[in-house]
């Protein structure tokens, strides 16, 4: 059992960190790389309109995109792995995940680890202004384990008390409130950081469907092997 | 062994792989979108912004 569910998540970590590696270099990264000339101060910002910007242009680095594929890769495999886990032990409960319900397994999983962070604390570009990044991640963890096990509990609770808590876990972190920084003074141009804060979130949401998905796929083929 | 009992010890060696798996993924996610180590941070650096992950 230990080998087939590696075996699926690595399968199903693989194909995703690909394609999402594809999709985030085509979409998110010239921005993130846009970002770094502000970040860097060889764009600048809120620079006198009247004087032309200088003519920069954004610089691609292969080795750079290789590390992103691997990190992506590597990163999937992770959730790959706690999906996996996750079927696995539904399936001891006499449940089994279809590919197409996989796919909304997977949505679940970007509403915890994705949207509603993002609520407190919106994907962010470099050179953006932030509060300490401890309490941030401290935040963010917090969040996904509230958020994850609210999903569950509006999911799968068949009462109101249960469903209260759900809901409760659910807004509790904003309750509390993210880490924000004191004051505004990022070097980005906001329409930049809004476009990939847009496309971060959109991005995010295929690339989970399709995990959940294929999570889903690989972990049946193996256990029917 | 009795049914019984050899399904008891099935269940539990599941459980224990569901376990360990999850904590595979939990620990491989740690060092791609969490830890600080300059390395680890770098090279997942695009990754963890593309994803929204806290990030510097």
């Amino acid at each position: 059992m230990l080998k087939k569910m590696v075996v699926s998540a690595l399968l199903a970590g693989f194909v995703t960190g690909l394609i999402v590696a594809v999709l985030q270099t085509i979409m998110l990264e010239p921005l993130i790389l846009e970002a770094e000339l502000y970040e860097t101060g060889q764009l600048v910002h809120f620079a006198d309109v009247t004087r032309e910007m200088p003519d920069v242009e954004i610089e691609w680095d292969v080795m750079r995109v290789v590390l992103t594929f691997v990190a992506s890769v590597a990163t999937y495999v992770a959730f790959a792995l706690m999906a996996v886990a996750i079927f696995a032990y539904v399936n001891t409960r006499g449940i089994t995940i279809s590919p197409r319900q996989g796919i909304l397994w997977g949505l679940a999983g970007y509403a915890a680890l994705i949207l509603l962070p993002s609520l407190g604390l919106a994907p962010e570009l470099p050179g953006m202004y932030a509060a300490e990044l401890r309490p941030r991640q401290l935040w963010w963890a917090g969040t996904v384990i509230a958020s994850g096990v609210g999903i569950g509990l509006l999911v799968f609770g068949k009462d109101w008390v249960k469903w209260g808590i759900g809901l409760f876990l659910i807004a509790l972190p904003h309750i509390i409130g993210a880490p924000h920084p004191d004051a505004f003074g990022g070097v980005v141009p906001p329409e930049l950081a809004a476009e990939f804060t847009g496309r971060s979130l959109g991005m995010s949401a295929i690339n989970w469907g399709l995990l959940g998905m294929l999570v889903a796929y690989f972990w049946n083929a193996e256990n029917k092997a | 062994m009795t049914t019984a009992t050899h399904t008891a010890a099935k269940s539990e060696s599941a459980l224990l792989s569901i376990v360990l798996v999850a904590f595979m993924g939990l620990g491989l996610f740690y060092a791609t979108g969490m830890a600080s180590a300059s390395t680890l941070h770098d090279s997942a650096h695009d990754v963890r912004h593309s994803a929204g992950f806290p990030c510097h």
